[in-house]
């Protein structure tokens, strides 16, 4: 991933940062979304054809790519393209922003692309119309096949004018892919884009595989595989394919995570029948014991700065979660509501963890501050779990599964996403049922 | 709209209601607390040995029943000394994924132990936990759960 980066050439072209008049508020639920226009991007005429690619309707396709990112947040509301008024190349030089606003779009986004030499160049503007002026003007030149990425980093740099908050589109999400009856399920691991393209399954189905979980700079995967039935913690490259189990653990190890270096796995040890938690350093591969309870200790997560540890225990009788000190000293209980807790995981923002809270049969899906107060349930349901952060602590990815009949008829696994407003709950489309899901960070950044 | 969705929630209720009560006067046998002490999913080692001890939700205690099944299966080891066996730990589809895989896990401990009490060496028994992986009923109801919520005892070939 990191030569595709690369490969990248981002260049400003010059950069207005005046102070914009136009500002989206991502604080509260938008119900009042930012109509903007994304006018296609104007493809060159002298562009080169590329045999995989309809460079004809490249900029059409980038442009629809934006569009969908932007009302996959729920902040911006696309409009349709029959009512524009200009001509794609037209508008990139200079709107007629009285014409744009006629059509109550307050935000335009325009561009063009060309391919020479094997190179796809692209450019973009985004333009505030109520002030008549360009925002962002940014150029990208890469390999025509990265034509998806530059839709993901173009729809980043808007988010980010127009938010003042980090974007999220050009991330992968990894999950278990699922198929077959509910009692002899079939999974696999898989990488796609956030939008739920570019599909790449990165096991056989041979082995039970659960809970993959990306490392700060999504190029390693670690993860449970039942392999030769030995259920174990294991470590995956996504580039080369190379597998490994972490440790030497003589029974199961599961719910691995990466520290926030990357240099650590944290992870369940189960030895004759109590789970603590351990960390494996990569380099040096010692190994420390952290927690030393009779209780189940698992589903650990750490503070983006290191120094904390949380984890789901049911020291206290049933699950609840708990915040450490990442040598293990220091245990506090943060939850103390009606219910059970379980799956902290801390946002990267360092404010706020996310949980799943399970109460009289329903699971919920919530947030909290790191002290366990400001408890808020986002979402209800017969069953859901295993929250997920984007990379900028705005929205979180979960999997959701649904009451089964008889011999498990109608049952399925989708992964769902919500803003940690509350708002904005909307389905991620998956090639097969779908859980476990882990957002990587930026690709790039 | 709103007065739809509480209308439909009413509606809800009322089925609930009434699958609920179907439910305890069929199935009371069946559970008792909300263990399954029924044999519907139920094969056996040998005659009269049954495979598998069933728990309560959350919970890895032994029932007296269960320590009744487990007594027979160590009778029966005793019996076939060559034998091993592999104790499978499993839940119910209403936890989180990995604190159900440790919840299996405690689950087929407790039965090696009270295995290994009743004399069956440590080194004929593997322990290994599926979590909520492989239930032996789909169905999305309590009966389900309690008879998913189990350890089985399976020969090893």
């Amino acid at each position: 991933m990191k030569k595709i980066a690369i490969l990248f050439i981002i260049f400003f072209i010059f950069n207005s940062y005046s102070y914009a008049l136009i500002k989206v508020d991502i604080t509260r639920g938008n119900l009042d979304p930012l109509p903007i226009a994304v006018s296609p991007l104007h493809v060159d005429d002298k562009s080169e054809n590329i045999k995989e690619l309809e460079v004809k309707n490249l900029g059409a396709s980038i442009s629809s790519i934006i569009e969908k990112n932007f009302k996959s947040t729920g902040l911006f509301n696309p409009l349709k393209k029959e009512a524009f008024v200009q001509k794609p190349d037209i508008a990139h030089l200079k709107p007629r922003f009285e014409d744009w606003r006629l059509i109550k779009a307050q935000a335009l986004v325009t561009g063009k692309l060309s391919i020479n030499g094997n190179k796809l160049k692209v450019e973009f503007r985004l333009w505030d119309l109520t002030a008549s002026k360009e925002m962002v003007a940014l150029a990208f030149t890469t390999t025509p096949s990265n034509w998806r990425r530059v839709a993901h980093i173009i729809s980043d740099k808007i988010y980010e004018r127009l938010t003042g908050e980090d974007g999220y589109f050009d991330t992968r999400i990894i999950y278990v892919a699922e198929s077959g009856p509910k009692n002899q399920r079939v999974k696999k691991l898989a990488i796609m884009d956030q939008d739920g393209s570019r599909t790449k399954y990165l096991t056989l189905g041979n082995e039970l595989v659960l809970t993959p979980r990306f490392n700060p700079s999504n190029q390693m995967v670690t993860y449970l595989s039942y392999f030769r039935n030995l259920p174990r913690v294991y470590l995956l490259d996504i580039e080369t394919g190379k597998q490994e189990v972490v440790g030497n653990f003589p029974g199961m190890t599961f719910a691995p995570r990466f520290s926030p270096d990357g240099k650590k796995i944290i992870m369940s040890f189960a030895k004759d029948g109590n789970s603590d938690i351990y960390t494996m350093d990569l380099e040096t591969r010692i190994v420390e014991r952290i927690t030393d309870h009779s209780s189940i200790d698992t589903s650990p997560s750490y503070s983006p700065d290191g120094k904390y540890i949380s984890f789901n225990s049911d020291r206290s009788g049933l699950q609840q979660i708990y915040v450490m000190k990442s040598d293990g000293s220091n245990v506090k209980r943060i939850t103390f509501g009606n219910g059970i807790y379980g799956t902290p995981v801390w946002s990267p923002r360092g404010d706020l963890i996310a949980f799943t809270k399970m109460r009289k049969g329903k699971f919920y899906i919530g947030v909290m501050r790191s002290d366990g107060s400001g408890e808020r349930l986002l979402t209800e349901n017969f069953y859901q779990e295993a929250p997920s952060w984007s990379p900028n602590g705005r929205v979180l990815v979960f999997y959701r599964e649904t009451k089964s009949g008889p011999d498990g008829k109608g049952f399925s696994a989708k992964l769902w996403s919500i803003d940690i407003t509350g708002y904005n709950e909307r389905k991620i489309q998956t090639e097969t049922d779908a859980s476990d899901p882990s957002w990587s960070s930026l690709l790039s950044k | 709209m709103k007065f739809n969705k509480n209308l439909k929630n009413v509606l809800l209720i009322i089925f609930a209601t009434l699958a609920l009560s179907a439910c305890s006067t069929a199935k009371k046998s069946q559970t008792s607390g909300d263990v399954y002490t029924g044999t519907d999913t139920v094969e056996y080692l040998a005659s009269g040995v049954k495979d598998r001890v069933f728990f309560a939700t959350n919970k890895s205690s032994l029932t007296s029943a269960s320590r009744e099944t487990l007594r027979k299966q160590a009778t029966f080891l005793r019996k076939n000394k060559k034998l091993n066996v592999t104790i499978e730990g499993h839940a119910d589809e209403r936890g989180t994924r990995e604190y159900n895989l440790a919840l299996g896990e405690r689950r087929a401990n407790a039965v090696k132990d009270y295995l290994m009490t009743y004399g069956i060496s440590g080194k004929r028994i593997s322990v290994i936990s599926y979590g909520k992986e492989r239930p032996v009923n789909s169905e999305s109801t309590p009966l389900a759960w309690s008879q998913n919520r189990r350890s089985v005892t399976v020969k090893v070939k």
